[in-house]
């Protein structure tokens, strides 16, 4: 069997393909959410230290770890855009976005929500949680410099080198800000949970990031064919494809 | 190639002194903006003192990106930015002059009147040299970096908040260090560290920035 | 199983109210983001309808 690797790389391919995969993305994503919160809440044994207020890492730590998965992959659709000319690829970078500053959201939210029964304060300057507020700027940023340019392929061009440009300083944010959380250890706190996690606890977690993964590729396939319908006004495939005189 | 080099750094800067108000107006917004942070915390000498390097380098910081628009608006208005890009000298090249331009301009003059905002805050004598180091490592750091963010937003409507949102994140690690250089100075550890640090980003700003910022032009003006 | 009650469950031990703080402005969050996808998607449908519309409209007044 011939592979034509480039065969979904076209709007008009992609489009059906992407709307018969988001039910079993979404579906799976409910599943692990059902099964991760099940661990979560009634598996997982209370924390010695932190008591029932642990179970936010949960929904914090895959929040985080979404947040920044989907900023490198959305960099690698932006690259391809760039490299490739396809505008399918570009769709998928801001298809991305959105969802991708969701968690970074949610990642802050809930982390303050942690810390302020264990340590304390609702916000906490240290390396991760600064890092990602930097996260959701770039994330923002690209969103806003998508917005402000009314050309959709210079729009699409300029977010995807913004895009590049972050991955590039997020490694070099991330160590500075380490750098500088460890010279004002005054509140010398770590959002690290204790060296030896209980199995159920890392178990727990690890769903739920799969959950949280299965309903980022619904989330974007589902907003990237809103994106083609969009955009993709005069096209006959699309005319054929729904049904509608062009 | 260094005569063209030559060439728009002396254009860019002459220019900029036709218009000295511009010029003017970066350092006294860096001055203004070092100036109110006493009146909004109070006046005690302590707190200020701990707070300094940080109230400058911000000031500095926001005072170095306020300035990016004059890099290629004015440029890509009357045509002759497309122009500079249609020159057989590699982009880059032109945008190395650009920026150098730039800092001339607008990085040069806050690094030298730091030291004398410094005294405002009673910031050991002993640290100036520090600070006037550490900013004379960043401030080149801080137009290389701006200037990809203003190659973006080349003619985008709301350009300079734009470019603000896009800039700050990146400018993050030149805060960290530059002002992490002066306050480890005024508490007496050594601050070559940081300093080494800065030169290094400053050595991959130098390689990297002027070669993104021309792809960022030919996205902006294609 | 981890909770004698109901009650207990919700009081999470003393920190219900940062817990759930935590999952339910999680939930809202994530099905803001569902609703908005579909809201945006009957938008662009329904201008796709109009637009259909308007050009079978044109067809029909200039086709002699």
């Amino acid at each position: 069997m011939k592979l034509n690797w480039f065969k979904y790389a076209s709007p008009a391919t992609f489009y059906p393909l992407a709307g018969k995969l988001i039910p079993w993305f979404a579906l799976s994503a409910a599943g692990f959410t059902f099964a991760g919160l099940y661990l979560s809440f009634f598996v997982a044994p209370t924390d010695f230290q932190q008591g029932e207020s642990y179970r936010i890492i949960f929904i914090h730590v895959p929040a985080a770890w979404m947040s920044m998965f989907i900023y490198i992959v959305m960099g690698g659709w932006a690259a391809a855009g760039l490299i490739f000319n396809t505008r399918l690829s570009s769709m998928m970078a801001s298809a991305l976005a959105p969802t991708g500053a969701l968690f970074t959201f949610i990642a802050l939210w809930t982390g303050a929500f942690w810390g302020k029964p264990t340590w304390g304060a609702w916000w906490v300057w240290d390396a991760r949680l600064t890092s990602e507020l930097m996260l959701l700027f770039l994330y923002l940023g690209f969103l806003a410099l998508h917005a402000a340019i009314d050309d959709t392929r210079r729009a699409d061009r300029a977010s995807a080198l913004l895009a590049l440009v972050g991955v590039v300083n997020v490694p070099i944010i991330y160590f500075s800000v380490k750098w500088w959380n460890t010279l004002h250890q005054g509140a010398s706190v770590s959002m690290t949970m204790a060296p030896k996690m209980a199995t159920t606890m890392l178990l727990g977690m690890l769903i739920m990031a799969l959950a949280c993964w299965m309903y980022s590729i619904a989330a974007a396939l589902a907003r990237v064919r809103c994106i083609i319908l969009e955009r993709e006004q005069q096209a006959e495939w699309l005319a054929k494809l729904t049904k509608e005189p062009a | 190639m260094m005569r063209t080099l030559g060439h728009i750094v002396t254009r860019d800067v002459l220019l900029a002194m036709r218009r000295r108000a511009d010029v003017a107006t970066t350092l006294f917004f860096f001055v203004i903006v070092a100036s109110l942070f006493p009146l909004g915390v109070g006046p005690e000498p302590k707190l200020l003192r701990a707070m300094a390097p940080g109230i400058l380098w911000v000031a500095a910081l926001l005072a170095s990106m306020l300035s990016l628009g004059r890099l290629f608006d004015a440029d890509y208005a009357d045509g002759s930015l497309e122009q500079l890009m249609l020159a057989p000298e590699p982009l880059a090249l032109v945008v190395i002059g650009k920026v150098m331009a730039h800092w001339l301009i607008s990085g040069l003059p806050l690094v030298l009147i730091a030291p004398v905002i410094a005294l405002q805050f009673d910031l050991p004598t002993g640290s100036l040299g520090t600070l006037f180091l550490a900013l004379l490592l960043g401030t080149p750091l801080l137009s290389l970096i701006g200037a990809i963010g203003a190659a973006l937003t080349v003619g985008v409507r709301g350009g300079g908040v734009l470019v603000s949102l896009l800039v700050l994140p990146l400018y993050v690690p030149v805060l960290v260090f530059g002002a992490g250089a002066v306050d480890a100075s005024t508490t007496g550890m050594d601050a070559s560290g940081h300093l080494s640090i800065l030169g290094a980003l400053l050595l991959l700003g130098m390689v990297l920035a002027p070669w993104a910022t021309a792809a960022a032009l030919r996205i902006s003006l294609e | 199983m981890n909770w004698k009650s109901l009650d207990d469950f919700i009081a999470m031990g003393g920190y219900g109210f940062y817990v759930w703080g935590a999952y339910l402005v999680t939930a809202a969050l994530i099905t803001a983001e569902i609703l908005m996808l579909r809201m945006r998607r009957r938008a662009v449908e329904k201008a796709r309808r109009m637009q259909a519309l308007l050009s079978e409209q044109v067809t029909y007044e200039t086709t002699p």
